[in-house]
């Protein structure tokens, strides 16, 4: 017997045999095989990266306009009492005389000749020019009188021609903005009254009409997205968790629970935009809660999200070992008591791990959040309450970006890569809490 | 024998899971202050019997309990009875060393906690020591009482389990194998500690080993295919068995 095995592996242990070396070529394969995929999925995350960050870092960056303007009493304030009811009925016409003037005053102080009239200097400043200047002098009327130094947007044109997104053959059907206006610019840039720097209106401000480009941020829509993750995070959660417990520890195992545990799968592969008509005909159409608020926003994803918790918390839950169960009722420890002491605390970090997936999945979310009127240009203000910031309508991230993506002027494409840039920093800064939550509640055994 | 001295009284218990019937009319009486054996080869429901003297077999859904099983003097299968109440007078020891992902000290000030068997954080400081030397580990842990339970060996592990146990003061102890996942030199140390307990309480142990039957127990309960065979003193069973089956599962002739 010993004789005949031995036959099979005769030969020198030094050289390999051919099975050996089918086998072990077999492995090297493999492992190329394993390899070639992570480089090639490490080299699309390169290119993925890269390209949002090419596109849209420009969005952070925006070209301003530095004009000495006189704020004429006799305009501005004829009774010269400075009554905000007074101030606020000049409207923005009555400010555009005063930009004009700056403009022509700052082109005769550079001693600069152009054949340019009036009303196309002024067409290289924003349309919210006097919008913006108008809203410096409700907030100090006292200045009223005086020469102010003012940082005036210019239009999205203009800032296109110094991010390179605009040159003058590009411009030749162009209706916004002539050659003659960008020669200006160039002199503009030389005597440094016109300069690209960092802006921070893109991160806090609010989304703009689709005239005025440059005026448009995100920071009001990521009010709106963080609403919404308040509502989630607060319903969803202990919903989940809560669900979960019950249907792992205390449940009883028959054709009931059996026919909950399929449909709970099946709705965390239901499209979202089934939950988004949802709750445009329970939220909005019965309940009569507010349209475009944050809450609906809110409850539409909390049920979207709670299959996806409730899923991940019952397999962090069941991979708690019973033994741990066992110890604690046989020291006399109810049913809850050993849920409670020993199970969640071991079953917490996969709890956290589902949870920030599922808030993940819910924060980047953008069919749901259109059907109940979350789209974006919809709140020109930032809430000034947690309640107003849950009722009052407004926008999301991904719905504020999706709407720039589809408006006309190319000004607004940079400034949704931009929005993308934010809508992933938000992301990676919860994955970042949830990686230091969960090595915190991490405990082995 | 003396009735006052019987702690449990089982009678006729029939157990099924599903459609399997585990153990089947068993009759017992366990006595006070006695190391109680149950001996039998694997499948022959000694475990299943023993898990029904603290009800935790409730804890599996397909299991069901017939017959009647008294505590001193009391149904334990009443529809009063608080299962949990239960299970603090009658403690138990699993097969596999089960600590908490605590602390040592937390281990077994769990039960006295849950209990309320404190007044004042030094009350709770005794009673952790005092559990911890009876079950003869103190020597070992106390100075690293804040440790994880789970950082000890196998047989302190076991031994911090049964110092876990005996924390709430059970009057009945139940014991599931508990030195086979453990070497001869912490079975020993074990073993030693049952006789020890003994003293205070009235011990079930389930084993596999014979000779570890021999050495701990007084009476002893020989289980074959979910009946009871055979039950009787330690010595008795052991020498001269009055049932054939007893004798060859002894003998090494099945099992």
């Amino acid at each position: 017997m010993s004789n005949h095995s031995l036959s099979k592996h005769r030969g020198s242990l030094l050289t390999q045999s051919s099975n050996t070396k089918k086998r072990n070529a077999a492995e090297t394969r493999f492992k190329a095989y394993g390899m070639a995929a992570i480089a090639f999925s490490f080299l699309m995350l390169a290119i993925l990266v890269t390209t949002i960050f090419s596109k849209g870092m420009g969005a952070f960056q925006q070209t301003f306009i530095t004009l000495e303007v006189e704020l004429l009493e006799k305009k501005l304030d004829k009774k010269g009492n400075r009554t905000l009811a007074d101030l606020k009925k000049i409207s923005t016409f009555g400010y555009a005389p005063l930009i004009k003037s700056a403009v022509g005053s700052k082109v005769e102080e550079l001693s600069i000749n152009t054949a340019l009239k009036p009303k196309q200097l002024l067409g290289i400043l924003s349309k919210g020019a006097a919008a913006q200047l108008r809203d410096f002098v409700i907030a100090n009327p006292d200045r009223i009188g005086e020469t102010i130094q003012f940082r005036f947007l210019t239009s999205s044109r203009v800032d296109g021609y110094l991010k390179g997104r605009v040159t003058r053959e590009s411009i030749k059907n162009d209706k916004s903005i002539s050659p003659e206006q960008l020669d200006l610019v160039d002199l503009f840039i030389t005597a440094g009254v016109i300069e690209k720097t960092f802006n921070i209106d893109f991160i806090i401000g609010a989304d703009a009409s689709d005239q005025r480009p440059e005026a448009a941020g995100m920071g009001v829509a990521m009010l709106g997205s963080l609403s919404m993750m308040l509502v989630v995070l607060a319903l969803a959660l202990p919903i989940g968790v809560g669900a979960s417990i019950y249907l792992e520890e205390f449940a009883p195992k028959n054709w009931i629970s059996d026919i909950i545990e399929v449909n709970i799968s099946n709705l965390a592969a239901v499209p979202s935009i089934v939950f988004g008509i949802l709750g445009l005909a329970v939220f909005i159409n019965y309940m009569h809660l507010p349209m475009s608020a944050p809450l609906v926003g809110g409850l539409v994803l909390t049920l979207m999200t709670l299959p996806t918790i409730i899923i991940s918390t019952r397999a962090a839950l069941s991979a708690v070992p019973p033994s741990i169960r066992d110890a604690a009722l046989g020291i006399g420890a109810s049913r809850m008591q050993a849920v409670f002491h020993h199970v969640l605390p071991l079953a917490a970090p996969g709890i956290l791990t589902g949870t920030i997936l599922g808030l993940a999945q819910a924060l980047g979310e953008t069919a749901p959040l259109l059907l109940i009127g979350m789209v974006g240009f919809i709140a020109s203000n930032a809430p000034d309450s947690l309640a107003s910031g849950l009722m009052s309508p407004n926008s999301a991230m991904p719905a504020q970006i999706y709407e720039w993506a589809k408006r006309a002027d190319p000004a607004f494409y940079e400034r949704a890569w931009g929005g993308i840039i934010l809508l992933l920093i938000f992301l990676v800064t919860m994955n970042a809490v949830a990686v230091i939550l969960r090595r915190r509640f991490e405990r082995r055994w | 024998m003396d009735a006052q001295d019987i702690k449990i009284k089982a009678s006729n218990v029939q157990v099924h899971y599903g459609d399997t019937h585990a153990v089947k009319d068993v009759t017992v009486r366990i006595t006070d202050n006695t190391v109680t054996a149950f001996i039998g080869p694997s499948g022959c429901g000694k475990s299943t019997f023993l898990r029904c003297l603290n009800r935790m077999n409730d804890t599996i859904q397909t299991c069901r309990v017939k017959g009647e099983i008294l505590l001193d003097g009391e149904d334990i299968y009443d529809k009063r009875v608080d299962p949990v109440q239960l299970r603090a007078k009658v403690g138990m020891v699993f097969q596999k060393p089960n600590p908490f992902p605590k602390s040592i000290y937390d281990n077994v000030a769990y039960g006295p906690r849950i209990h309320g068997m404190f007044n004042h954080k030094s009350e709770l400081d005794d009673i952790v020591e005092k559990a911890l030397r009876r079950a003869a580990i103190w020597a070992e842990v106390k100075d690293r009482l804040a440790a994880p339970g789970t950082s000890l060996s196998g047989g302190q592990q076991q031994r911090l389990c049964i110092a876990r146990a005996v924390a709430t003061e059970p009057e009945v102890l139940l014991m599931d194998e508990p030195c086979s996942a453990l070497d001869p030199i912490a079975t020993a140390q074990v073993e030693e500690l049952i006789d020890e307990l003994r003293q205070r309480f009235s011990v079930v142990i389930v084993t596999h080993s014979m000779q570890q039957a021999a050495r701990v127990s007084q009476k002893t309960a020989f289980f074959h295919l979910g009946e009871l065979v055979e039950f009787g003193e330690t010595g008795q069973i052991f020498t001269n068995p009055e049932d054939p089956r007893t004798e060859s599962y002894i003998t090494g002739r099945i099992g």
